[in-house]
C-alpha cells in the first residue's frame, strides 16, 4: 500500500501496524523514500539511522544520546562523537519498540531559534524552503511538517520546541521542569532544558509524553506524576477558564497576521464554552528575557567547559601545550553563538558579577514563578501567540543576535517559571503557519492536552504544508 | 620580642563508600589505570550526577564528631576551573551551603586541653589523578606526556576546614594526627597520607606577640605525612620571620615545601588565581537530612579519641595515652591486664617497634608474657614479642625458659669480663658507677642474653665492691 507520511499520524500509523496492513520494514521504508526525496532540500536530518522495527519509528533531536549512533547537538567539537550509553528518554522509546529514523538537525548545543546555528547548515521550513523551521528543535519539526517522521522529539530551553512547532504548523510540548528526564540530555542550561513531543496531533503528542514522561533514579530533578497522562477526547471547553495575559499578547514586534489567528483561535475557545478574560503579567514579559539571557547562558557557560579535547569529540590539531589545546580546541570546535553565550555566561558568574548578573536573575525568577501563580488562582489556562511572527527568511535574522533572541521572547516567560506549554497550530498568515502557546500551571499537561485537543478540532487546521498537498 | 605563628589546616578526607560520590563505579584504591569508569565520572555528554547517599551520611557523622551543626538544607554548588583531570570542567563541591557548619573540635594537649574552631565540613568529589611524564620533577610545565587516570575521579571527598587556631606546628600535627584517628574510628575513610586518602594543606602566617588580627598568609599545599606537615610549616614559620626580621614582606602565595631539601618554592601567585564562578549545581536538588536520621547517626559515634587521651592519662601519663590512641593501639592496651606503665611501654615501645599487628595479638596471652618479663631472657622476650600477632600464639612455651640466675652458673662469665676490661675495672672502682651498666651489658652478651640482668647487676657490684 502506499503510506501518505506527510499526513499519516502515529495513532494511525500504530494503527496499521496493529492490524498488519503495513510491515515495520515497509513503514520504515516509506520514511526513507520520503527522505531521499525531500531531505536534500529540508535537511532536517543530521544521521538517518533508517531502523525497523515494531513501533511507530520517530526523529530524535541530536541533542538526545543514542548508544551507537552518532550525536553531535548540531556542534563540530563533537563531531564523530558516538555515545556508549542511551539517554532515559530514547530508552523509553526504545522499550515501546519504536525505531529511529534518525537524528535530526538543531541549532548548535540547542542555542538558537532557527538552526542558523548548527554546524552542519540549517534546516528549512517544508512550508516555505526560503524560511528557517525554528529552532532550535528545527530538524525535528521539519522532518515532521515535511512527512520524513511521524513524530519526533526534541528540547526546549527557551522555547525551542514550541517555537518550531509554530513555525511548522505542527504540536509541541513543552512539559513541567521536572516531568521528564534530561538523563543522556547534552546540556544547554540544566534548570531550564526539558525534552518534549514534536507531533502532527494532540492525541500523538499526550501518547509519546505519556511515553517519556515520569520520575528517572537518574535524573534527580525528576519527580513522580501526579497523575497519569491521558489522551485526550474533549470537544468541548465547557467551564473553562482562559486568561490572556495583555503583555503577550501585546508585545512590540507582534505581526498583526499572528495576532488576528489568535484572536480568532481565542474567539473560538469561547464558542467551546470557555470563559475568556484578561489577566496581566508585567515583570514576566519585562524581565524574562533579560534574567533568562543570564542564567541560561551562566549555566552553558558550565555545561559546555566538558569540551576541552582530552576525552572525546573535536580536539585541536598539534597543540603546543596544554592552554593552546584548550584554546584552540575551543575556538575550532565551537561556533559563534556558542562562544558569544560562553562569554555571556561566564561574565555573569564572575567574582564581584555574581549578585548583579546571576543571583539577581534567580531572584526575579522567582517573581516570575509568583506572578503566573497568582493568574493561576484566577484562570486555568493562559494563552498567547507562541511567536511573534511567522517563519522569516533564512539569513533574515542571523546577523543580529539580538533580534534572534526576540523569537522566543512569548516563550521564555512561562519556561523561566518551569511551567508547562503547548503549541497547536491555529491558522495561517501570508501561508504560513501561526501556534498558539496553551500555558498551564505545573503538572496541568492533561489539562493542556484537553484543551488542546478541543481546539485543535474547532479549528481543523491542515498540517500538510500547502506546497506539498 | 617574639613571634607567634597562626596556623588554619585544610583537611580532605576520602571516603571509603562501595561506589563513587556521584556514579556507580566500584571506589577502590590500586587498579590498572581507567579501569574504574563510567560515562557520568568521565563527564560524557548528556550524564547528570546521583549523589551517594552513604556519603552524605558519613559527612553528616564526621561533622558531628566535629562538633560542628547539620545543615538543615544543604546545597551542592559548581567549581569552574580547566584541567585535564577535571573532566566535565567543573568539580561538584559546596559553598555557600555546606553540609556541616561552624564546630569546635577538642585536641588534648600535655598542658590541658585546646579547643580548635572547625569553619565547616562540606562534601564533594575527588579529581582524576594526572601523571606527568618527562620534564623536571612531575609538574606539567615542560612535561612530554601528560597521562590522567579516571579512576579515583568522583571519589567522594570531605574538606574539612579550621579556624586559624593552631599555634605551632607541633599542635598542628596533634590536631591532625586526632582527626584522623577519629576520622579512621567513624569507619568512613582509611585516611592513609602515603596513599592519599587524607591530605593536608596548611595555611601559614605568623604575627608579634600580643599583636591583634592576622598578616598575610601563605598556602603549602599536599604535605603528605604527619612529619611532612610539621616540617613544612615550621619551615614556613622560619621563613616568614627571617622575611619580616629583613624588612621584608609576606605576599600571598601557595608554597611547595620538598621534603628532600626543605624548601619551599611558589606554586602560583595569586594574579593567576582562578575564579571559580561557584554557582549552585542546577542538576542536584538540595540536600536536607532529617531530623531523625541526624539523632541516629549522631547516637551511633563511638566514645571519641579526644576523650579516651584524657582518659588514659590519668593512668600513664600523656605521652603514652596520646601515643596509643592516635595509633589506634589503645584497644589492645585496654584488654591486657597488669601494671598499666608496663603494658602501655610494652605495646607502645616493643610491639610497634617490631612491627606487630596489634589488632590480631591475644591480649591475654601478651599479659603473661608481659607479667614474666622480668624473669625471661631477654633474647627470648623479644622473641615472643614478634611472634604475639601470630595465629595462635601461646606464651606458655617461653614462659618455660628462666633466664639464668644462680651465682654459681653466672660466675666464669662475670670473671673473664672483669679480667678482660682492667681499665674500666679501675675507673669504676674510682668513683665511675655508671660503668656498673656497662659490664652488666658485656656479660648479658657473653651468656647470649640468657642472664638475668638484676642478678648480675648485684654480683658485679658485691664483686668490685670488696
Ligand atoms: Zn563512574
Amino acid at each position: 500500500m502506499t503510506l501518505d507520511t506527510l499526513r499519516l499520524t502515529a495513532e494511525e500509523t500504530a494503527g496499521l501496524i496493529e492490524r498488519r496492513e503495513v510491515s515495520p520494514r515497509e513503514l520504515t521504508g516509506a520514511y526513507m523514500r520520503a527522505i531521499d526525496e525531500r531531505d536534500g532540500e529540508l535537511h532536517a536530518y543530521l544521521h538517518v539511522a533508517g531502523e525497523i522495527g515494531p513501533g511507530v519509528p520517530i526523529a530524535i533531536k541530536d541533542c538526545i544520546t543514542t548508544s551507537g549512533v552518532p550525536t553531535t547537538a548540531g556542534s563540530r567539537i563533537l563531531q564523530g562523537y558516538v555515545p556508549v550509553f542511551d539517554s532515559t528518554v530514547f530508552a523509553r522509546c526504545r522499550a515501546m519498540g519504536l525505531p529511529l529514523i534518525g537524528k535530526s538537525n538543531m541549532d548548535e548545543f540547542a542555542m538558537g531559534s532557527s538552526t542558523e546555528n548548527s554546524a552542519y547548515g540549517p534546516s528549512r521550513n517544508p512550508w516555505d524552503p526560503e524560511r528557517v523551521p525554528g529552532g532550535s528543535s528545527g530538524g525535528s519539526a521539519a522532518a515532521v511538517a515535511g512527512g520524513l517522521a511521524p513524530w519526533a522529539l526534541g528540547s526546549d530551553t527557551g522555547g525551542s520546541i514550541k517555537q518550531p512547532a509554530a513555525l511548522c504548523g505542527l504540536v509541541g510540548l513543552r512539559p513541567t521542569y521536572g516531568t521528564v528526564s534530561r538523563y543522556g540530555v547534552i546540556a544547554f542550561a540544566s534548570s531550564l532544558d526539558q525534552v518534549g513531543p514534536i507531533t502532527r496531533t494532540v492525541r500523538d503528542n499526550a501518547w509519546l509524553y505519556s511515553i517519556i514522561a515520569g520520575r528517572d533514579p537518574l535524573d534527580s530533578t525528576t519527580v513522580d506524576l501526579p497523575e497519569q497522562v491521558r489522551v485526550p477526547t474533549a470537544e468541548s471547553l465547557n467551564g473553562l477558564r482562559v486568561g490572556v495575559p495583555r503583555e503577550l499578547n501585546e508585545a512590540e514586534g507582534i505581526e498583526p497576521g499572528v495576532t488576528a489567528s489568535v484572536q480568532r483561535a481565542i474567539a473560538l475557545a469561547e464558542e467551546l464554552g470557555a470563559e475568556v478574560g484578561e489577566v496581566s503579567l508585567p515583570r514576566s514579559v519585562e524581565y524574562g528575557l533579560a534574567c533568562y539571557y543570564l542564567i541560561a547562558p551562566a549555566e552553558a557557560s558550565s555545561n559546555l567547559a566538558r569540551y576541552d579535547g582530552v576525552r572525546y569529540g573535536y580536539r585541536a590539531e598539534a597543540p603546543a601545550d596544554l592552554l593552546d589545546l584548550y584554546e584552540r580546541t575551543r575556538w575550532e570546535g565551537f561556533g559563534a553563538e556558542s562562544r558569544r553565550r560562553i562569554l555571556l555566561g561566564t561574565y555573569a558568574l564572575s567574582a564581584g558579577y555574581y549578585d548583579a548578573f546571576y543571583g539577581q536573575a534567580q531572584k526575579v525568577r522567582t517573581l516570575i514563578g509568583q506572578e503566573f501563580a497568582a493568574a493561576f488562582e484566577r484562570y486555568d489556562l493562559l494563552v498567547s501567540p507562541t511567536s511573534p511572527t511567522v517563519a522569516f527568511r533564512i539569513g533574515e535574522k542571523a546577523e543580529n543576535p539580538l533580534a534572534m533572541y526576540l523569537s522566543d521572547v512569548l516563550t521564555i516567560p512561562p519556561n523561566m517559571a518551569g511551567l508547562p506549554g503547548l503549541n497547536i497550530p491555529c491558522g495561517l498568515s501570508e501561508g504560513l503557519p501561526v501556534g498558539l502557546q496553551l500555558i498551564g500551571p505545573q503538572f496541568s499537561e492533561n489539562l493542556l492536552f484537553a484543551a488542546g485537543h478541543a481546539l485543535e478540532r474547532a479549528i481543523g487546521f491542515d498540517p500538510v504544508p500547502e506546497r506539498l498537498r | 620580642m617574639t613571634w607567634e605563628p597562626v596556623i588554619g589546616l585544610e583537611i580532605h578526607v576520602q571516603l571509603k563508600t562501595r561506589t563513587k560520590m556521584f556514579c556507580r563505579c566500584a571506589n577502590v584504591w590500586g587498579e590498572d589505570p581507567n579501569t574504574r569508569t563510567c560515562p557520568v565520572c568521565l563527564a560524557h555528554p548528556g550524564v547528570l550526577p546521583v549523589p551517594n547517599r552513604r556519603a552524605i551520611e558519613w559527612t553528616v557523622k564526621l561533622g558531628l564528631a566535629l562538633g560542628c551543626e547539620v545543615a538543615p538544607r544543604a546545597v551542592f554548588a559548581r567549581k569552574n576551573y580547566f584541567y585535564p583531570d577535571l573532566p566535565k570542567g567543573y568539580q561538584i563541591s559546596q559553598y555557600e551551603q555546606p553540609l556541616c557548619g561552624p564546630g569546635r573540635f577538642v585536641v588534648p594537649g600535655p598542658a590541658g586541653d585546646h579547643e580548635i574552631g572547625i569553619v565547616r565540613a562540606h562534601l564533594e568529589e575527588d579529581a582524576a589523578k594526572t601523571i606527568h611524564v618527562g620534564g623536571a620533577a612531575g609538574r606539567i610545565h615542560g612535561a612530554e606526556t601528560s597521562l590522567v587516570d579516571f579512576n579515583r575521579g568522583g571519589t567522594p571527598l570531605v574538606e574539612i576546614v579550621s579556624e586559624p587556631d593552631l599555634r605551632s606546628a607541633e599542635q598542628a600535627k596533634r590536631f591532625l594526627q586526632l582527626l584522623r584517628q577519629t576520622v579512621v574510628e567513624l569507619g568512613i575513610s582509611d585516611a592513609e597520607m602515603e596513599k592519599g586518602s587524607l591530605r593536608c594543606d596548611a595555611n601559614v602566617s605568623v604575627r608579634r606577640a600580643g599583636e591583634a588580627g592576622y598578616r598575610t598568609k601563605t598556602e603549602l599545599k599536599n604535605m603528605n605525612s604527619f612529619t611532612f606537615v610539621a616540617r613544612g610549616i615550621e619551615a614556613e614559620v622560619e621563613r616568614q620571620i627571617a622575611t619580616y626580621e629583613a624588612g621584608g614582606e609576606v605576599v600571598q602565595e601557595t608554597l611547595h615545601f620538598d621534603p628532600q631539601t626543605g624548601s619551599i618554592t611558589p606554586l602560583r601567585s595569586k594574579e593567576e588565581a582562578d575564579d571559580y564562578r561557584y554557582f549552585p549545581e542546577p542538576d542536584l536538588v538540595p540536600v536536607a537530612p532529617p531530623a531523625e536520621l541526624v539523632a541516629s547517626l549522631a547516637a551511633a559515634i563511638p566514645e571519641l579519641p579526644g576523650a579516651r587521651i584524657r582518659r588514659l592519662e590519668q593512668e600513664i601519663g600523656f605521652d603514652l595515652a596520646e601515643g596509643l590512641v592516635t595509633s589506634g593501639r589503645d584497644r589492645l592496651y585496654e584488654r591486657v591486664e597488669g601494671d598499666r606503665r608496663a603494658v602501655a611501654n610494652v605495646i607502645m615501645n616493643q610491639l610497634a617497634g617490631a612491627g606487630v599487628d596489634t589488632e590480631r595479638v591475644d591480649p591475654a596471652e601478651l599479659g603473661r608474657l608481659i607479667e614474666a618479663r622480668e624473669r625471661m631472657p631477654r633474647t627470648v622476650f623479644d622473641e615472643a614479642i614478634g611472634r604475639a600477632a601470630e595465629p595462635g600464639f601461646s606464651a606458655a612455651p617461653y614462659l618455660e625458659q628462666q633466664a639464668v640466675s644462680d651465682a654459681g652458673e653466672l660466675e666464669p662469665a662475670i670473671s673473664a669480663v672483669l679480667a678482660a676490661h682492667p681499665d674500666q675495672v679501675a675507673a669504676y672502682r674510682g668513683g665511675k658507677d655508671g660503668l656498673l651498666g656497662f659490664f652488666v651489658g658485656q656479660v648479658m652478651k657473653a651468656t647470649g642474653g640468657k642472664a638475668n640482668a638484676r642478678v648480675v647487676s648485684e654480683l658485679v657490684r658485691e664483686r668490685l665492691g670488696a
